[in-house]
């Protein structure tokens, strides 16, 4: 299991993954964008995304978890 | 003759034309996002009007509105800064309509400028040389192993619609340039849409220097030295110097000849400037030119004494240039720094509130500063919340006085690159002016870049 952790604060611009979907290792699956940049953030493992806390356009915060892959 | 203008702009840049205004006794208009409504710049102009939400499309680029707010108010010119609508064709076409002065060149030479394309067309033409390449996109990965044949390895896959460094990568062999095309394609389309690329010859070991130029509507130009802003990341500038530690009297004057004569040709007028790669052997290539003020325009003002916005304003009033090429000082050594809030090790932004700043005052020092001790830097704009400029009669004083600057400078509540810019300033290869574009890469340590 591993989380999908905000790098940097911003908005969610894209979330190119589903619930139930399978990803691998270093596949980018949300796009934070803050300050005129798009920050793709990878799966850190491979296995199924289970579960996603955000929707596009919400604010988050550096260090916010915003999906789990199992 | 100018009398009120709107300031179509935010930040740092409008409280600089705020200043300029103010000293040629001409009224100032800011207008501000909901994001920026406790903004210094915005309790600085003489005016200020609320223009939207804190995005941009409803706020800074709002054309509608901000014509709107200038009828109100009477102003007769609008100056766009840089960034959102200073390089737009149309919105200098809309303010002709308006009865509104541009403050920047002819719309139709913004529109030629503007085409990264057409503008390497025409400047070939006006006998500038430009990074051989292809003038136009790639039709497939074929054609970009002939290309790269003929121009040589390594070479460069450009994103035609990227920016800001985003879809660009080397190859150094036809190995490489066959596994980054599909990638570096894919990638383009998913960040703009647009999976179009560019080939060029990729110049090892460049500077970044550029010329800044000033041209009246009676078709004469000058050119006000260079800019070095070799030292980037994320290809975005870092420090910037004039005069370049790099280039000779030789060259300075070549480009700057060259550089006039080109402007002359397009018919422009108003300040711009032309950025060069420039190679170990001082070889120079044209590479866009931008028909606005630049952030880094300071260190220009500080060797030459000249005040750029003014320049611009009187020329957007129909002046003539009050000075030749041979009239025009060179005295001393500037130095700018950009601070950007941000994480200084993996440059990525750090919004959020400043709970305190505070900045050295020396008169060999001057503060272009978008913020206050309580600002609330937001996620909307670009990072950019201050430039720090200092001046020494040599290029070592100039660094000494910085690193002096540097370390009284506090930033508390977000993180800065100031740690960054300090590292910089005190490096051994920075004061030997080793001030290549791949500094931050190759001198600085603990650097993850992650584009």
């Amino acid at each position: 299991m591993s989380d999908v952790v905000a790098s940097m604060a911003g908005s969610v611009w894209k979330i190119v993954v589903s619930e139930g979907d399978t990803v691998s290792r270093g596949q980018e699956v949300i796009i934070l964008e803050s300050m005129k940049m798009e920050i793709p953030l990878e799966a850190v493992t491979s296995g199924k995304i289970k579960q996603i806390y955000i929707t596009e356009g919400d604010f988050v915060n550096e260090g916010d978890v915003l999906a789990i892959i199992e | 003759m100018i009398k009120k203008i709107l300031i179509a702009n935010r930040g740092e840049i409008a409280s600089r034309i705020i200043r300029t205004c103010r000293k040629m006794g001409i009224a100032s208009v800011a207008v501000y996002s909901e994001a920026d409504k406790d903004a210094p710049y915005v309790s600085e102009a003489d005016e200020a009007y609320l223009l939207g939400g804190p995005r941009v499309n409803e706020s800074y680029l709002n054309a509608t509105k901000i014509f709107e707010i200038a009828k109100l108010t009477n102003c007769n010119a609008v100056h766009p800064g840089y960034g959102f609508l200073s390089e737009d064709a149309n919105f200098a076409r809309k303010c002709a309509k308006e009865d509104l002065i541009f403050i920047g060149p002819h719309p139709d030479v913004i529109e030629k400028m503007g085409n990264k394309v057409a503008a390497r067309k025409l400047m070939e033409l006006c006998g500038l040389p430009v990074v051989p390449g292809l003038s136009r996109p790639l039709v497939d990965s074929k054609e970009a192993v002939v290309e790269a044949k003929r121009i040589g390895y390594p070479v460069m896959l450009k994103a035609a619609a990227g920016g800001g460094g985003i879809g660009m990568q080397v190859a150094n062999s036809e190995a490489e340039l066959l596994k980054i095309y599909e990638g570096n394609q894919k990638r383009a389309l998913m960040f703009f849409g647009n999976g179009e690329m560019f080939i060029e010859k990729l110049i090892e070991k460049p500077r970044h220097i550029e010329i800044q130029v000033l041209a009246d509507s009676f078709g004469h130009g000058v050119y006000l030295w260079e800019r070095e802003c070799s030292i980037q990341r994320r290809h975005q500038k870092v420090f910037e110097e004039a005069p370049s530690p790099f280039l000779d009297d030789e060259t300075r004057k070549a480009m700057g000849n060259a550089v006039v004569k080109a402007v002359e040709a397009i018919g422009y007028y108003n300040a711009g400037t032309f950025e060069f790669l420039v190679d170990s052997d001082k070889n120079y290539y044209f590479l866009e030119m931008n028909t606005r003020l630049q952030v880094e325009h300071p260190v220009t003002e500080e060797i030459t004494g000249l005040d750029l916005v003014e320049q611009q304003i009187r020329i957007a009033q129909g002046e003539k240039l009050a000075f030749t090429q041979a009239e025009i000082n060179r005295d001393g050594h500037s130095i700018e720094v950009r601070i950007y809030a941000e994480d200084p090790n993996t440059f990525l932004p750090s919004p959020g509130k400043i709970t305190a700043l505070k900045v050295p005052q020396k008169e060999y020092i001057r503060h272009e500063l978008a913020v206050d001790n309580r600002s609330i830097v937001s996620h909307f704009y670009d990072p950019m919340i201050a430039k720090l400029i200092v001046k020494g009669s040599t290029r070592s004083q100039a660094i000494q006085r910085l690193i002096e600057a540097l370390d009284l400078y506090k930033v508390e509540g977000i993180k800065t690159n100031l740690p960054l810019l300090k590292e910089i300033a005190v490096h051994e290869k920075y004061k030997q002016g080793e001030t290549t574009t791949d500094f931050i890469d190759r001198y600085i340590k603990n650097n993850s870049t992650t584009i």
